[in-house]
């Protein structure tokens, strides 16, 4: 398949309506965002010329912030405002975070999700991720002078519903209009089927700064089909070095006494880690109060002390396979993703599970952000052709909580998303006229081992003795990974729903909020912001509809297709106003008037999918 | 068409037990061609909804279309005969006392042989059973008899991954 779309005449984006799309990975050691540009996807370099930004962000005080390559040179001076690796705190509460006596900065519990103790206060993970994450939209701005139209955003595959909810809402604080999250794997693997064109199933293993995954997908002519995934949100490059750290400290003697310390042994262990890639023996130097800590560290001695990391990641594997019913034997290939993935000792064991060698020739951190620009210019409509197709799994089992703290399965894990599935249930008491509903994450049987998502309750129930109700719990999970839940009982009609906001998350209200407060929005004029943005949906919605039409107007009557006109003519008027609430509304008027001609088009094409293939098959 | 088909229709196949997974396969990707959400994430709010609307319900037809016992069920219910599984346990003697056996070797199984072994008569009692489901529904049209062969396939499946889950724990 070729990178470089030709667009049929009549549908080629104007280079002047082109949008800019842009591929983000947002790392637990470092992020990149990536956009296709003439054809190809590439990474876009900061105005010194390095595609890499140092996922840190450095608070001097309440108005001033380092982010990047400034960030971490201060870290060993200043480790308690320079915070590094806060992907590990998306989404997670106080108890959720390893290391935590190791960290070189200060944790405060707050309600639900952790937050990180600064000179400038107590910042949300969200808003540190927000932080970089703007940075990176500046940069893709300042590449394109022009605004940024969406972005897809790639998280760990085996991030759940809470850690996505939460990448999702630090895009929203730095003003980017999230096209889509996806997988990293799927991400890689995007890039590197493209640029292989590959065919048959391939494993792909990305040990990262902070994560695992580990993902089987199914390559065929541009579809990107997950088989299965699994990992652990938890474990990554920084692990190896916390346990290089304290086994070094441990030999020698010596303990950190303070954050200046912690951060110094942590900073000295990554030097060796690197440093091993290509040498036996590195040195370990670092300076622990007034003395300097200066040992030797062997391979063999590193790799002793993150052997139990390695062979975690490799029962990970096994899962997976097992899993997608396959063995190692019926892969076509592995890719290795992530910086993690340089360490020999990883590449020995993924090759020793494999029996081959595992596939490198793709720079393991850019591969993720270039795949995501390439989904981010189709979800764009810049290449006209959508012969990319990505079909991406839920990573873990979505239930309820039933009677006696026991879980009930309802969406499978490694199930097809979009899906929905529900599951009845009943009263269990005369009369009852409420059921309250706990979500819950996770595979194991007890709902005390799960993640809880949510709580809510359907009320109003009509009084019925014991188990007449039927009340249908439906689940539905959208192509983001993201869940909503709905209840209802069948007899009497009566409904609730949530759309899944985990209890440790950010409220919409405290996003707005943040968002008014944000250093990185500050500027700007949100009346001004608030108008362009309607402006382009409104540009957005009329172009859709315009080429809607020219494919598919026949299937209109004249009626309707008068109907759609007038809509249509009233949007453009509408877009002239300063008021952005005046285009809003007009936009919304014509997504309206345009929903039954939407179903009509959407039969149709599914008719014609069978009728084309139909004809194939004679 | 529309989403009120049956997953047959939808997928343009006979609704016979007999289907060529691989036929299933390809239908399913162009399906989700024409209706996944991200064909349409630049055509607002309207488009997003109906196409996740289909996307789903294309899902939901393949994962019961590509799964024989889910598939055979699925035929049960569209000619009279509902599985019921829930309020339906009824089995005959004998199956039942091969469920017990099978429970007791797995509570008794130590070792990764052992469960191999279990594992590979749970396989071949499922695919005795498979074809006979082939029998009774395409040769025969006996659905009632078929919703019995179902309830016995739920069962052993059960076992299968109760098996499975087993073999998980001895790390293997």
């Amino acid at each position: 398949m070729a990178l470089l779309q030709i667009s049929e005449p009549g549908q080629a984006p104007d280079p002047h309506q082109r949008r800019v799309a842009v591929g983000i990975d947002l790392g637990t050691t470092h992020s990149l965002v990536a956009a296709v540009r003439n054809g190809v996807a590439e990474c876009l370099p900061d105005a010194q010329g390095r595609v890499i930004l140092p996922s840190a962000v450095r608070y001097l005080d309440a108005e001033r912030r380092q982010i990047g390559f400034d960030a971490i040179a201060a870290r060993a001076q200043d480790p308690a405002n320079t915070i590094t690796s806060v992907k590990r705190l998306m989404g997670r509460g106080l108890a959720d975070i390893a290391h935590r006596d190791a960290m070189s900065y200060g944790l405060v519990d707050a309600d639900g999700m952790v937050k990180v103790r600064t000179v400038a206060g107590a910042k949300s993970p969200v808003e540190i991720s927000a932080d970089i994450l703007a940075t990176l939209r500046y940069r893709a701005e300042d590449t394109f002078d022009d605004d940024v139209h969406g972005a897809v955003i790639t998280v760990p595959a085996y991030f759940d519903e809470g850690q996505r909810q939460a990448t999702k809402d630090a895009a929203q604080l730095a003003g980017l209009n999230v096209l889509r999250l996806i997988s990293e794997p799927t991400a890689a693997a995007i890039a590197y089927g493209l640029d292989n064109a590959s065919e048959g199933v391939y494993a792909v293993y990305d040990l990262g700064g902070g994560t695992f995954d580990i993902s089987i997908l199914r390559l065929t002519q541009g579809v990107f089909e997950v088989i299965a995934t699994g990992g652990d949100s938890a474990l990554g490059g920084d692990d190896y070095d916390h346990a290089l750290a304290s086994a070094v400290a441990a030999r020698a003697g010596r303990v950190a006494s303070d954050d200046s310390d912690r951060a110094a042994l942590l900073v000295a262990a990554r030097a060796v880690k690197e440093a091993l890639t290509d040498a036996d023996v590195a040195p370990f130097v670092a300076a622990l109060g007034d003395t300097e800590l200066r040992v030797d560290v062997t391979r063999a001695q590193f790799d002793d002390a993150t052997r139990t990391l390695t062979d975690r990641t490799i029962v990970a594997v096994r899962k997976a396979l097992r899993d997608a019913k396959l063995k190692p034997d019926d892969l076509q290939g592995i890719v290795l993703v992530g910086g993690s993935t340089r360490m020999p000792q990883v590449r020995e064991a993924v090759a020793a599970f494999f029996g081959r060698p595992p596939l490198t020739n793709l720079n393991p951190d850019e591969v993720v952000a270039l795949g995501a620009a390439i989904q981010a210019n189709q979800l764009a409509g810049n290449s006209g052709a959508g012969d990319l197709l990505l079909l991406d799994v839920i990573p873990l089992s979505l239930g309820i909580e039933t009677m006696g703290g026991l879980v009930e399965r309802i969406v499978p894990r490694n199930q097809t998303i979009p899906t929905a599935m529900a599951q009845d249930f009943t009263t269990y008491k005369d009369g009852q006229t409420a059921l309250a509903l706990h979500v819950v994450q996770g595979e194991r049987d007890l709902v005390a081992d799960c993640r809880s998502l949510a709580r809510f309750e359907l009320r109003g129930i009509p009084p019925m003795s014991a188990g007449a109700a039927r009340i249908r719990v439906t689940f539905t999970v959208d192509a983001d990974g993201l869940l909503s839940v709905a209840a209802k009982e069948q007899g009497s009609g009566v409904e609730a729903s949530v759309t899944v906001k985990p209890s440790y998350g950010l409220s919409d209200d405290q996003i707005a909020t943040m968002l008014q407060e944000s250093f990185s929005t500050a500027q700007e004029d949100m009346q001004a912001r608030a108008l362009v943005e309607a402006r382009v949906d409104a540009d957005r919605m009329l172009m859709a509809t315009q080429s809607a039409l020219e494919v598919d107007g026949a299937l209109l009557s004249a009626d309707e297709r008068s109907r759609i006109d007038t809509l249509m003519q009233s949007l453009r008027d509408a877009r002239s106003s300063s008021d952005a609430a005046v285009v809003e509304a007009a936009t919304k008027a014509l997504a309206e008037g345009t929903e039954a001609f939407a179903a009509q088009r959407m039969n149709h094409g599914i008719a014609r999918a069978l009728s084309g293939r139909q004809i194939e098959s004679l | 068409m529309n989403l009120q088909d049956t997953d047959f229709e939808l997928f343009g196949v006979s609704p016979t037990f007999a289907q060529d997974r691989a036929v299933l396969d390809a239908r399913w990707k162009e399906l989700q061609r024409e209706a996944h959400p991200d064909r349409f994430a630049s055509q607002g709010a309207a488009a997003q909804r109906i196409a996740m609307q289909w996307s789903v319900r294309v899902n939901e037809a393949y994962q019961r279309l590509k799964d024989p016992v889910r598939r055979a069920g699925y035929l049960c219910e569209l000619n009279g005969a509902p599985i019921r599984a829930e309020d339906n346990t009824a089995m005959p003697g004998d199956f039942l006392m091969q469920q017990m056996e099978w429970r007791e070797s797995l509570d008794d199984a130590s070792d990764v042989g052992e469960i191999d072994g279990l594992q590979a008569t749970v396989d071949a009692a499922r695919a005795r059973a498979l074809s006979s489901l082939d029998w009774l529904i395409d040769e025969k049209g006996d659905f009632v008899a078929a919703s019995q062969q179902v309830r016995a396939l739920m069962f052993i499946e059960r076992f299968a991954q109760d098996v499975e889950a087993k073999a998980d724990a001895l790390g293997q």
